[in-house]
């Protein structure tokens, strides 16, 4: 029990008619940079909108470090220490690089709205803490230079990281990747694998859906294959690229 | 970006002052302090639609709200004038609240729906509710508000007075801004999932900055009664909601001086139009006061063909181009990021 951080227990989604996930069961193993693969329409972004609380289950259970996650609200599954980035990058363009990662120390902060309003910024000590430690969390991907450029004008690759950095400032337990090299160039993917294995490094577990098969098996310790909602494969790297049904359903008979 | 805007409020601090100085006409004190109390509704408007990503045209019912509790507590059952504006605010927050929460816990602008219903409502009560708010007559002999037991009876006081609250709301509201709860303000306006996805809880958020905004218009509202003295449903029909966001509209969503810009703009608009119909009338057209709208029209249109972001943004950009074109000239290299 305590070996696994999150556990998917038959869980299921139906849109309508259309099954999405269809009584999957899984266990992540603390600890660990786990990948969640399959066809395009696989229902892998369904899972992690599932786990994420966008979505509730149609029926299973999900359990997160021993606790029961149905029907949680999104905001909830943040305090309870899960971050996730999206596929379509997610950041605040409005907002500059720096407080975009201010936003993320939320949970870390306590200010109510009559505290905020009737002290100006300087007068309060957490305001100075909050930007200390989005200043650390900056430093940490190297974004340093452009911590007050607008976020929006960032190239993708820079937005990506910029999506993984504030995620991190939450200090989840478990981050949940939504294919983070997409649309990223050779060099920048394999940037992108240096920091997942730096975040792993930190204690925290990654769960991430991708499609670069060769980041996949450099990074992962495990992969699960899904296809039409259903588990149908998982281990190592190498069991799972020997799988004749994974072969199958990437390729074709 | 932070020096800007203290610097902007201090400069503003200083024409407050300065004002009455060179604008030695009661006349146009007053106009000034009408428009003080479209700056207040303003303000919080803006932080609901410009940093919550939400729209209000129910904010007139707000300002009607609070000038009638004043009125009525003050006239009718001798209240302090303060309580009695303490008294509005207490109302707004319990009626915003009551509207915010189904309205804001939906997706998309359902908030600007309900609100608008509610404002025709609050203008229907006004006007049939005739043992309560004395119906089309109104109520007269409201107070004036004292401060430190000194009565504000000069036009002067009232427009150091009201513009002081502006001034306040200002700080009040950038204080907001540059907050944890500010930033998961705009966060929202960026992007729901995301900041949800952060711990933000969204609904909350957001009806908790709509009874804020709820609140300035109150008091825009209860600083009206006191001034004026007397109150009718006349100004408070949905035209006053729907001019307050326009306010909001022309002078920038995304920023708190847009919108005390837009307020004064349009506020002192009519003054101007009236001040060169005299003008026109030299060179034989016959200006009418009806021809307003027709004016309001276009110069909303123009704004928001040209400078959809608002006058504001227009002018920061328009320095900005200047301030580059004159170190390019000075062969310096701009620093634009």
């Amino acid at each position: 029990m305590s070996d696994s951080i999150l556990e998917l227990e038959n869980l299921r989604k139906n849109f309508g008619g259309v099954v999405a996930v269809s009584d999957l069961s899984l266990k992540i193993r603390r600890g660990t940079v786990s990948s969640l693969i399959g066809p395009n329409g696989a229902g892998k972004t369904t899972i992690f909108n599932l786990v994420t609380g966008f979505l509730s289950p149609s029926s299973g259970q999900i359990y997160f470090a021993g606790r029961r996650l149905n029907k949680i609200k999104p905001h909830m599954t943040a305090s309870v220490g899960i971050g996730r980035t999206f596929q379509n990058v997610q950041i605040f363009s409005n907002m500059s690089v720096l407080e975009n990662i201010m936003v993320g120390r939320h949970l870390r902060s306590r200010a109510g709205i009559f505290y905020s309003s009737f002290f100006p910024p300087f007068l309060r000590k957490e305001e100075n803490t909050i930007r200390e430690d989005a200043e650390k969390q900056l430093t940490f991907l190297g974004l340093d230079q452009y911590a007050d450029v607008p976020a929006g004008s960032l190239p993708l690759g820079n937005q990506r990281m910029l999506e993984i950095a504030r995620a991190l400032a939450l200090e989840p337990k478990l981050l949940l990747l939504d294919e983070p090299a997409s649309g990223l160039n050779a060099r920048e993917t394999i940037a992108m694998g240096g920091l997942i294995e730096k975040i792993k490094n930190m204690n925290i577990t990654v769960l991430l859906v991708e499609h670069d098969m060769e980041l996949v098996m450099d990074i992962s310790d495990h992969v699960a294959v899904v296809n039409f909602g259903r588990l149908i494969a998982e281990g190592t790297p190498i069991e799972v690229q020997e799988n004749p049904d994974v072969i199958t359903a990437y390729l074709g008979e | 970006m932070k020096g800007k805007n203290s610097a902007g409020f201090i400069a503003f601090i200083i024409a407050i002052i300065v004002i009455p100085f060179i604008i030695n006409n009661d006349y146009y004190i007053g106009v000034l302090v009408f428009t003080a109390f479209n700056c207040l509704a303003c303000i919080g408007l803006c932080l609901l639609m410009g940093y919550a990503g939400q729209i209000s045209i129910g904010h007139g019912a707000f300002v009607a709200i609070g000038a009638y509790t004043s009125a009525i507590l003050t006239s009718k059952l001798a209240w302090s004038p303060w309580l009695a504006m303490l008294c509005g605010i207490a109302i707004v927050v319990v009626i915003a609240f009551c509207i915010g929460i189904p309205a804001l816990r939906l997706k998309g602008h359902y908030l600007a729906m309900a609100t608008l219903g509610f404002a025709s409502i609050i203008h229907i009560v006004a006007v049939a509710a005739v043992d309560l708010t004395g119906g089309p007559s109104g109520i007269v002999s409201i107070p004036r508000l004292g401060l430190f037991g000194h009565v504000l009876s000069s036009d002067t006081q009232y427009f150091y007075f009201s513009w002081g609250v502006v001034a306040f709301g200002i700080y009040i509201a950038f204080n907001l801004i540059n907050s944890r709860v500010g930033r998961g303000l705009q966060a929202i306006h960026g992007s729901e999932d995301a900041a949800s996805s952060l711990g933000i809880n969204i609904t909350s958020y957001k009806v908790k900055v709509f009874i804020l905004s709820a609140v300035y218009a109150s008091v825009s509202g209860s600083l009206y009664a006191y001034y004026v003295n007397y109150i009718d449903p006349g100004p408070f029909d949905v035209m006053l909601s729907i001019l307050l966001v326009t306010m909001v509209a022309v002078g920038g969503l995304h920023h708190i001086w847009g919108a005390v810009i837009g307020a004064i703009v349009l506020s002192l608009l009519p003054e101007f139009l009236s001040f060169i119909s005299g003008y026109l009338q030299v060179i034989g057209i016959k200006y009418q006061p009806d021809y307003d709208t027709l004016v309001y029209g276009g110069i909303l249109l123009i704004i928001m063909l040209f400078l959809p972001e608002g006058i504001f943004k227009g002018i920061d950009g328009a320095i900005g181009n200047v301030k580059s074109f004159f170190l390019k000239v000075a062969g310096r290299p701009s620093r634009r990021v």
